[in-house]
Formats: C-alpha cells, sequence, structure tokens
C-alpha cells in the first residue's frame, strides 16, 4: 500500500534554535496519529511545516495526489499547494476565529470553501451547508448567523464543519479540543471519531493532552525538543513508554 | 493461531534511577484453535503483562509473538492495529469509552470499524447487551456511569461482538453474579466451539475448570526476585 503522506528529514531552524529536526514517518489512508509533547517541543512548527505554512529547511512532504500519484508538496507551486489545501487537505486551527471568516454567517463560512472548489450552484452549497451544520451538530436554524455569536465550542464545530465539507483526505489538527470546556470536549472527540471513521480520512493531531490521543489516535509520536523520542501504537506509548522524557510524560498526568 | 517463541520483556524505570525490572524471560507456547489456555501464578507474577505483551500494548525485547501469519513484536503499527481491529480480540479489566457515547454504539463500535452496516452492528449489540441483562433503559445511555459489574458485561458485550479468531480475556468473570457468569462462560464456550483460539485469566478457579483446556503458570517464567 502507497503511504498517504511520507514525511523524510523534515527539519526547520529558527536562527540558531531547532524547531524540529530531521523527522521522519509514514501515515497511511484511514490512520490517526497523535504527536504530543510539552510546549516548545516543536510539534507545531512540525505540524505547520507538512500543511505548507511554514517553508521547512530541509525535508519532503510526499502526498498521494489524486491526480498525479505521490508528489512533494514542499517543492510544488504555490497554486499547487494551495489548491491541495482547499482540496484534499483541511487544516482545523486551536483557534476557532483563525479558521473561520468571522464576518461571514455559518453558511457563507461552510460554502465559501465549496466555491473554492467550483461549486456554484446557491442552492445546493446551502443545502451541504445545512447538512453539514447538521452532522456537527449545530441547529440549522443559525445557518445565517455570524460566528461570532457561537458559543467557543459551536465555532469549533463549525470550523471542522467548514474543512471537511469538500472530502479532504487528510486532516492536521492543531489542539482541536483545547482551550474547550470538558463537556465539550467529549461531545467533539465523539463527533471526530465518527467522521474519521465514517470518512476513511487520515489525520494527523497535534496536543498535549494525552487522553485525547489516546482516544482518538492509531499512532503516537512524542516530541522533545524538536526531535521524535518516540514512536509507536498509541497505547503502547501510553502504557509502556520506553524513552525517559516519555515515561516522565506520562506518569506526570494528573489521575481525575 | 496464537504461538509465542522464546520471548522476554523488561521493564527500564529511567526516571527511577534507571532501575531494570525483569518481568517475562523466555516463555514459548501455542494455542490451537478451538483450545483454551489458562494463565495462572500468583498476584504480580506477570500474567496481564504477558496477555497485554500478547496484545502489543506492551512492547516485547525479544522473542516472536505470532497471531496466525504475523509477528507481532516486528509488525509496524497498522499491522497490529488490522490485527486487533480483525483477528485478535482483548477484554480488559477496565471498560475505556469516549465519555457521552451511548452503550449500544459501544458495544456495536467494533463491528462498525469493520464496515459493517449500523443496522447489523446494532443488532448484534442489542442482542449481547439482552443475554448479559443490561437493562434496555440504560442502552442509550454512556456506560461511564454504570456499576462495576455493568460496565464488565459492557466490556465483555463489545469483547465478543465480533467473532475473533483469537480472544484474551482477562478475569472476564470478576465481579460478576451467578447468572451473568454463566452467560459469559457460555459465550466462551461458543467462541471455543467456532474455533476461536482463547488465552484467559481466571481468579474463579471452577470458571477455569470448565471452560480451559490447559494451564500455563505464569511464574515458571518470572525471574526469580532476591528476597
Amino acid at each position: 500500500m502507497t503511504p498517504l503522506l511520507s514525511v523524510q528529514g523534515m527539519t526547520k531552524r529558527y536562527g540558531a534554535h531547532i524547531g524540529c529536526a530531521d523527522v521522519s514517518f509514514d501515515l497511511y489512508p484511514g490512520e490517526v496519529m497523535g504527536i504530543v509533547g510539552e510546549s516548545g517541543s516543536g510539534k507545531s512548527t512540525l505540524l505547520n511545516c507538512m500543511a505548507g505554512h511554514l517553508r521547512p529547511d530541509a525535508g519532503q512532504v510526499v502526498f498521494d495526489t489524486r491526480t498525479d500519484g505521490p508528489r512533494d508538496t514542499v517543492t510544488m507551486s504555490e497554486p499547487e499547494r494551495r489548491m491541495l489545501g482547499r482540496t484534499d487537505w483541511a487544516f482545523v486551527h486551536q483557534h476557532a476565529r483563525d479558521g473561520l471568516r468571522m464576518g461571514v454567517s455559518a453558511g457563507g463560512n461552510v460554502g465559501e470553501r465549496l466555491m473554492a472548489v467550483g461549486e456554484r450552484h446557491y442552492g445546493d452549497i446551502r443545502d451541504k451547508a445545512t447538512d453539514w451544520l447538521g452532522r456537527v451538530e449545530i441547529d440549522a436554524a443559525r445557518i445565517d448567523d455570524r460566528p461570532t455569536t457561537f458559543s467557543g465550542g459551536m465555532q469549533q464545530r463549525l470550523q471542522i464543519a467548514r474543512n471537511l465539507v469538500t472530502g479532504p483526505r487528510l486532516v492536521f489538527m492543531d489542539e482541536p479540543t483545547g482551550g474547550l470546556d470538558v463537556s465539550v470536549q467529549a461531545r467533539l472527540l465523539d463527533l471526530l471519531r465518527g467522521l474519521v471513521r465514517d470518512m476513511g480520512l487520515s489525520a494527523i493531531i497535534v496536543t498535549h493532552d494525552l487522553a485525547v490521543v489516546r482516544l482518538l489516535a492509531d499512532r503516537l509520536m512524542v516530541m522533545k525538543n524538536g526531535r521524535v523520542v518516540e514512536a509507536g501504537l498509541t497505547d503502547q506509548v501510553l502504557d509502556d513508554p520506553q524513552h525517559a522524557y516519555s515515561q516522565l510524560l506520562v506518569s506526570s498526568v494528573l489521575q481525575v | 493461531m496464537i504461538e509465542l517463541t522464546n520471548v522476554s520483556k523488561t521493564f527500564t524505570l529511567h526516571n527511577q534511577g534507571s532501575a531494570v525490572i525483569e518481568v517475562i524471560n523466555d516463555v514459548s507456547f501455542a494455542v490451537a484453535a478451538g483450545e483454551c489456555v489458562a494463565l495462572t501464578g500468583a498476584s504480580g507474577a506477570g500474567k496481564s503483562t504477558l496477555m497485554r505483551m500478547i496484545y502489543g500494548n506492551y512492547l516485547t525485547q525479544a522473542g516472536q509473538i505470532r497471531i496466525g501469519d504475523i509477528d507481532l513484536v516486528q509488525a509496524e503499527p497498522r499491522q497490529v492495529i488490522a490485527v486487533r481491529r480483525e483477528v485478535l480480540g482483548y477484554v480488559s479489566q477496565f471498560l475505556r469509552v469516549v465519555p457521552r457515547v451511548p452503550t449500544l454504539d459501544v458495544v456495536a463500535e467494533p463491528l462498525r470499524t469493520l464496515g459493517v452496516s449500523a443496522e447489523m452492528s446494532q443488532a448484534r449489540a442489542k442482542a449481547l447487551l439482552g443475554q448479559l441483562n443490561i437493562p434496555e433503559r440504560l442502552w442509550s445511555l454512556s456506560p461511564t456511569t454504570f456499576s462495576g459489574g455493568e460496565q464488565q458485561r459492557v466490556n465483555i458485550a463489545r469483547g465478543f461482538a465480533h467473532a475473533y479468531p483469537a480472544m484474551l480475556l482477562d478475569e472476564p468473570t470478576a465481579s460478576l453474579d451467578a447468572k451473568n457468569r454463566e452467560v459469559v462462560l457460555s459465550l466462551i464456550e461458543e467462541a471455543k466451539a467456532r474455533g476461536a483460539a482463547i488465552i484467559g485469566i481466571f481468579h474463579d478457579e471452577a470458571a477455569r475448570d470448565r471452560v480451559c483446556d490447559r494451564e500455563i503458570d505464569v511464574s515458571r517464567f518470572t525471574p526469580k526476585v532476591a528476597a
């Protein structure tokens, strides 16, 4: 089987400081991978390099495109990468405000991504937007309201609808449940799990919450000082961590 | 179906003076289809550790653990995931679920991930929950608020939803009353009859004698600790 995404030797420096160094892995269709580590460990840098938001100093991000097979997205042209970002890729930001257009209605936020891939029929776009609001459990009556009138949890669910409406194959998520109430978090996790399973999505989730990766991710990478110190099956890394830092991380979780 | 060859494991505690603890040393045995083998030994002998190694939950340092034709010790994460989805079931002592998910969906999930339709998965889940005497009014609720015994039965229903060719059962009859214990034992007997290879841990001796064909004393493989 061809990996959906193959990352090789990903390196990003900020001057003398290392953002991330020599990270390599393959992600296969339908797999969800978690990246954990304390703040400053380089996990968000890595995610942004992979998603094309930051230019890496070295390394390849080979994505198995629908039309041309595996392509290195680091060296592809900017318009091509942007097109990928609108179709096969999706990026869920930690702060929904960064991923939404706050001055546009909820329906418009979802519809905009459809229009970006060429949909023009207003009725179809509105129907799809309504359908997606329903899937992320937002009342259809709120379709014409702006996200500024939504709660934090609703904004996050709207951001997910906006991202998934075009049927992407790979979703990058940066702390998707960060800053939300635990009850809202649980609901979002349940939603994400269902969507991943039903749409056969692959996802890369950056978080510092070990409980979130246990529930969502099949595989886990632990990062420290820009490097991957341990990688493996999520439950294996969490229940039988091998590296000193992973052991410290796992044993530092407070029991509820 | 399940075959262990020269399997050993140590734990290294980096943050506690790098203590190295040898837990399992040179285990070899095989379990054939339709056979149920009990792991025995005193508490702390390493029964659950060995079981978790067979499930790929604990990393094995040396040896081979073959499930069908895949060696879990060398397998890639995605191969382990595929084996767990299709071939190897595990009923742990604790139920771990996403909060808020209804019991019925928790039990149906293993079938859903195999691509079975929602209707058929739910029908199987309902049958199992009914068989295990979970009242129907609880099916739409999340099991996180259930009693210990109820959670254990939900866990068993989930573990038996798919007809796995190989199963690991960690204390499946613990904290169950006589009636439910009987249901669980008959589920195990049914699984054996259809050809599942089973490894179990049972503190309940009568249950062990009834469903298990042979016993493996794990303390034989545990390195002797200097007293």
